[in-house]
């Protein structure tokens, strides 16, 4: 089963790549980049530590917004009421304060919830997403609300603006490849085994000397950093962001990616993200359903997919381990 | 003997120490003390507080009243995971185990750095995977070092968690309920250990139910009854006194 789910999606992949063209390839993998530093990274804390949260999406929220703030020009702002202060400070200047603020709200939102498990725990985090939806939505001198931030900055290296589709794509697979390391360090290291003992039964691995809390509130915070981190990548690369991309809906489909793949794998969730992107975007693609339908149908698709997998394979497709 | 000596003489004392649940006085204004030589076996009919004795010297439940000692050090709130530096470690009466994780990392997890940086910096060394193979030979678990908790027999489990605690090197060990359930083979294996930690010099603390092992292995007894110390003492002056007999023993 295993070796058939990374032979199915990985033959997508490449049948969907040579069918659609190189191009879409190139914004797939972007996007694809983007999803999965968030599966990795949210796998941490669910997969891993068994934390089930559903407000990632705040954290990826805070980082595109750190971005938007900080490097949009806003001169074309002139004529709106709720002018933002244009900063235009540089990509990489900003990428930074992206991943350390959404690590500073989850430090300080951590304290509180981590007196929270299991079905609690989940209904917490549930708040924090409505919150986080609803400060992107309301704090308009910030992020202009519902209007959104433009012209947010594309990363440039000296004078080399990473403005092509291709060298965004690398980017992106490069900032995925660091995460993707620093978690397989993180799993692999003394810290991840006691992880996954507070996963199983934290009140038994405090027993043995190990202060609970602050592992879960620290794989927390990294975890939420590296959504910052890929909240800024977001930003940047649609170069608009409003408060839409944020709302909880896209927080469930990120979870539905984590179980998909396998909860407590990394490779599971790239998979898990790649196998989400090519069901996202190859639905708008099937000639049977109508165009008005598209949206809908992924959320349609993907609910379907998760009821299927909780009753026939609760693990995911390459994990271990079960919810 | 030196002062020091003389105070850790006990392993674990309790101070009027007391617990209730809803009016229910699970533990009422207990005092013991447990001394450092030897097994001591914690005896009592259901109900009689034994469990939330352990669970309270552990830390696993927070005390409502009285003082806990452990190895000298006088403490009104317990953290569990203070409890191993002061020496102390236990087993669970209904076998808690890390489940979904192999037999060898359920053993390895507790070797591994309490702090924080140093263990998202740790790899596995030599030392932990030879410890490892070490408990896990010494348990007689070697052989299911790749299984998962969960995959293992109910003995099975109990000889991991009791593998477990040995990992941790500290001198005083709860064990609630070690020999419950066990199948004559088992239940010998267990024996054996608990008879060589007391060779090694480690202080046993035990809860059974099974009187033919409270006769045989323990030097102390402590008696329990309604949260109660009913009586403590050298195990067969212990089980020849009237009150024990009827409160525990008779019928």
């Amino acid at each position: 089963m295993e070796l058939w789910a990374n032979l199915i999606v990985l033959t997508w992949a490449v049948a969907f790549m040579l069918w659609q063209g190189v191009g879409f390839a190139i914004t797939l993998g972007t996007v694809f980049a983007i999803w999965a530093i968030l599966a990795v990274s949210l796998n941490l804390v669910v997969g891993f530590t068994g934390l089930l949260s559903i407000g990632h999406i705040g954290f990826f929220g805070i980082g595109a917004y750190a971005m938007a703030f900080l490097t949009s020009d806003a001169s074309y702002e002139q004529l709106r009421t709720e002018a933002i202060p244009t900063l235009g400070w540089p990509f990489f200047a900003a990428l930074p304060v992206s991943v350390v603020l959404a690590g500073v709200t989850a430090l300080l939102v951590g304290i509180v919830f981590n007196r929270f498990r299991d079905d609690i725990f989940v209904l917490v985090s549930f708040g924090f997403a409505i919150i986080a939806f609803s400060v992107f939505l309301n704090l308009r001198s910030v992020t202009r609300g519902a209007f959104g931030i433009h012209e947010i900055e594309r990363p440039a290296i000296g004078g080399w603006v990473l403005d092509g589709e291709v060298e965004f794509l690398v980017f992106a697979l490069i900032c995925l490849a660091l995460v993707v390391l620093v978690c397989w360090l993180i799993v692999t290291s003394s810290f991840g085994r006691v992880l996954t003992a507070i996963r199983e039964d934290e009140e038994a691995i405090a027993v043995f000397g190990y202060q609970v809390t602050h592992y879960k509130l620290a794989v927390w915070v990294i975890s939420a950093m590296m959504a910052g981190l890929a909240g800024g990548l977001f930003g940047s690369w649609t170069t608009f962001i409003d408060p839409n991309s944020f709302i909880l809906l896209e927080s469930m489909l990120l979870v539905c990616i984590v179980i998909l793949g396998g909860l407590a794998t990394i490779w599971g969730s790239l998979l898990g993200a790649m196998a989400f992107v090519l069901l996202d975007e190859g639905m708008r693609f099937l000639p049977f359903i109508p165009s008005e339908f598209v949206g809908q149908a992924r959320q349609i698709v993907l609910g379907i997919l998760l009821v299927l997998l909780m009753l026939f394979r609760p693990q995911g497709l390459v994990g271990r381990y079960r919810l | 003997m030196s002062a020091a000596d003389a105070r850790d003489a006990y392993a674990v004392e309790t101070i009027d120490l007391s617990k209730h649940f809803g009016a229910v006085r699970a533990v009422d204004e207990l005092s013991v003390s447990i001394p450092h030589e030897g097994i001591t076996s914690i005896v009592g009919p259901n109900g009689s507080g034994k469990s939330t004795l352990v669970n309270l010297l552990s830390g696993v439940l927070p005390l409502d009243g009285g003082l806990v000692i452990l190895d000298g050090v006088r403490l009104r709130v317990v953290k569990a995971h203070e409890t191993p530096e002061h020496g102390v470690t236990r087993t669970f009466q209904e076998v808690r185990l890390f489940d979904q994780i192999s037999v060898r990392d359920n053993i390895m997890v507790v070797l591994t750095s309490r702090r924080l940086l140093p263990a998202l910096l740790e790899r596995t060394t030599v030392a932990h995977t030879e410890r490892t193979e070490q408990i896990l030979r010494e348990v007689g678990m070697w052989e299911k070092r790749d299984s998962l908790a969960q995959e293992l027999s109910y003995g099975q489990r109990k000889l991991l968690e009791i593998g477990r605690a040995l990992a941790l090197d500290v001198r005083t060990y709860l064990f609630d309920e070690p020999f419950a359930g066990l199948f004559p083979e088992m239940l010998e294996r267990v024996k054996e250990i608990v008879v060589r930690m007391r060779d090694e010099g480690r202080t046993l603390i035990f809860i059974s139910h099974n009187m033919d092992i409270v006769r045989e292995l323990p030097d102390h007894l402590i008696v329990l009854d309604s949260g109660r110390l009913l009586t403590e003492g050298e195990v067969h002056d212990v089980l020849s006194r009237e009150e024990v007999i009827e409160a525990y023993l008779g019928d």
